[in-house]
């Protein structure tokens, strides 16, 4: 998608001046950024530059200090993390925090909590689409999630994530801690959900694989957008990549 | 032969109280990961609702089983609304604060809970009518009166019903995924506020039942009843590890075989304090989890 069509639809998640702090530790210095129904955007930057607080902030886990963040037209700063989840953005958190103690199946079946009992059809079709992504998750259904691979636990998260289901997907460093084969299986995944009309936000430090997939990215640094661009344009710009992306 | 089938009977109506008031405890621990040292208090407030609505239903309704439901019923409601207003109280405002304040205030919550029974109902010890019909039957040529067996079969039911709940309902699962994950539970919609205060409902209706069970067992109570209750279901469901279903069962049961036994084999039969402390200490020292209890559970 190039910055012209951006400019003419609304976004569904728009983002305002947005300061967050840990303490007297600023961690986020008034980014802005915006995004629009059906985009895979990427958020890139180092370890430490903000990114996972970008989207706890997001998602109620972290206190928003100022700044606006409206998804759909209103704004949702500070509500209470299930509230969001109701409303339409789905995390997926860093270090995927499946449920340990809890089987795989169990672990999908509450994901499905806000409708399981009004329309049980709806959480048997989604599994059912989980189990096509993933056919590993459903030999293991009867697991405990605690017990699973990395990869696996991984493929957990973002299955639970399509079972909640929102309009917008926040996916916080898939890759982390996956052997480089796993990583691109993932990633072809996300592509692939991406492909179905599913909006998502990505975090990721392996800025090379996330720009293969996302059409728009933003560079954080210690808390602020540096650079943001369509992936051609910050690919094409030697100096982003040795800077920012390592 | 007859003594052996007396005490074990013993043994399981005892087990089966103690097993009841530390499953009661441990549930809010198991999913807010707070120790909920008012919860003795919440014992005794059932007992007392217990025995007004009782004592008061055996002048309209003649059937024993009728009152005892219904009085029941009663108790396990003003129970549970007390519960959910000590955590509104007492918990929710400490949400963020240090383990420690959460502890401190929960022992000052009891305290005013049970000085509230003190000066509403007095200082009289009372007697807990018969809930059960006293009726004697023949076991293994052993005379058993009724209420022994009820005690045992009412704690099992209660225990298997818990425990499908906890298995295999939407509230149960999300119980589960609060006390695991709190913060992804939100990622999944769940209000963990209202989970946990659902756990303190489940403690709540749960020490209702037990009470209604020790009221039957031993009938004379006074308005410090909560304050030895507490303690047994502490050191039950830390032996069985605190937060676990199955260990408050164990520990309960434990304890109830120590309380029976010891007094058997020792000179005096309060050295069961002895004994029971002395196990709970050993257990910690191998496996400081306690018996069933799991890695990685924040202790205070």
């Amino acid at each position: 998608m190039n910055t012209k069509n951006r400019e003419r639809s609304d976004p569904i998640l728009k983002v305002e001046d947005l300061y967050v702090s840990y303490g007297k530790i600023a961690a986020l210095r008034g980014i802005s950024f915006e995004v629009h129904k059906g985009d895979i955007v990427a958020m890139l930057g180092a370890n430490g530059a903000g990114k996972t607080t970008t989207l706890n902030a997001l998602t109620g886990v972290v206190p928003v200090k100022s700044g606006s963040i409206s998804f759909k037209g209103k704004t949702i700063n500070n509500l209470p993390t299930s509230k969001i989840t109701t409303m339409g953005i789905v995390h997926v958190p860093e270090g995927r925090r499946i449920f340990p103690d809890l089987t795989v199946g169990e672990n999908l079946r509450i994901a499905a909590y806000l409708y399981e009992n009004k329309d049980k059809d709806l959480y048997l079709e989604r599994r059912e689409n989980v189990f096509k992504l993933f056919p590993r998750l459903e030999k293991r259904v009867n697991q405990l999630g605690g017990t699973l691979s990395g990869g696996e636990q991984q493929m957990l998260a973002i299955g639970r994530a399509l079972i909640t289901g929102g309009e917008i997907l926040l996916l916080d460093e898939p890759s982390m801690g996956l052997a480089p084969m796993l990583v691109k299986e993932i990633l072809n995944t996300v592509k692939k959900i991406a492909e179905d009309g599913q909006t998502i936000m990505l975090v990721e430090q392996n800025a090379m694989l996330a720009m293969d997939i996302a059409s728009y990215c933003y560079v954080l640094e210690t808390g602020e957008i540096v650079y943001e661009g369509t992936s051609d344009y910050i690919r094409s710009q030697k100096k982003i990549a040795e800077v920012y992306l390592g | 032969m007859n003594t052996f089938v007396q005490q074990i009977i013993n043994f399981l109506q005892l087990g089966s109280i103690y097993a009841l008031c530390a499953l009661s405890f441990t549930m809010v621990y198991g999913v807010a990961r707070l120790v909920n040292f008012a919860h003795g208090s919440i014992f005794g407030v059932s007992m007392y609702v217990l025995f007004f609505a009782s004592t008061y239903l055996f002048n309209v309704i003649e059937s024993t089983w009728l009152v005892y439901v219904i009085s029941l019923v009663i108790s396990c409601i003003v129970t549970s609304l007390i519960a959910l207003l000590l955590e509104r109280v007492a918990y929710t405002p400490l949400r963020n604060a240090p383990k420690v304040a959460v502890v401190v205030s929960s022992v000052g919550a009891g305290m005013v809970i049970e000085y509230l029974i003190l000066n509403i109902a007095g200082s009289k010890a009372l007697r807990m009518p018969s809930l059960i019909p006293n009726i004697k039957f023949d076991l293994l040529g052993v005379s058993v009166p009724l209420y022994k067996f009820m005690i045992i079969i009412i704690a099992i039911i209660t225990m298997v019903v818990l425990n499908i709940v906890i298995k295999k309902t939407k509230l149960g699962i999300a119980m589960r995924a609060v006390s695991q994950d709190r913060v992804a539970a939100g990622f999944m919609g769940i209000q963990t506020s209202k989970v946990v205060s659902a756990s303190f409902v489940f403690g709540a209706i749960i020490a209702a039942v037990a009470a209604s069970l020790y009221g039957t067992a031993y009938s004379i109570f006074a308005y410090d009843v909560g304050e030895s209750i507490i303690w047994w279901s502490f050191i039950a469901a830390v032996l069985g590890g605190i937060g676990s279903i199955n260990g408050a069962v164990l520990g309960g049961y434990i304890i109830g075989a120590i309380s029976v036994l010891a007094p058997i084999i020792l000179p005096v039969s309060s050295y069961k304090d002895i004994v029971a402390f002395a196990v709970l200490i050993i257990v910690l020292l191998v496996k400081p989890t306690g018996l069933l209890g799991k890695k990685g559970i924040e202790k205070i």
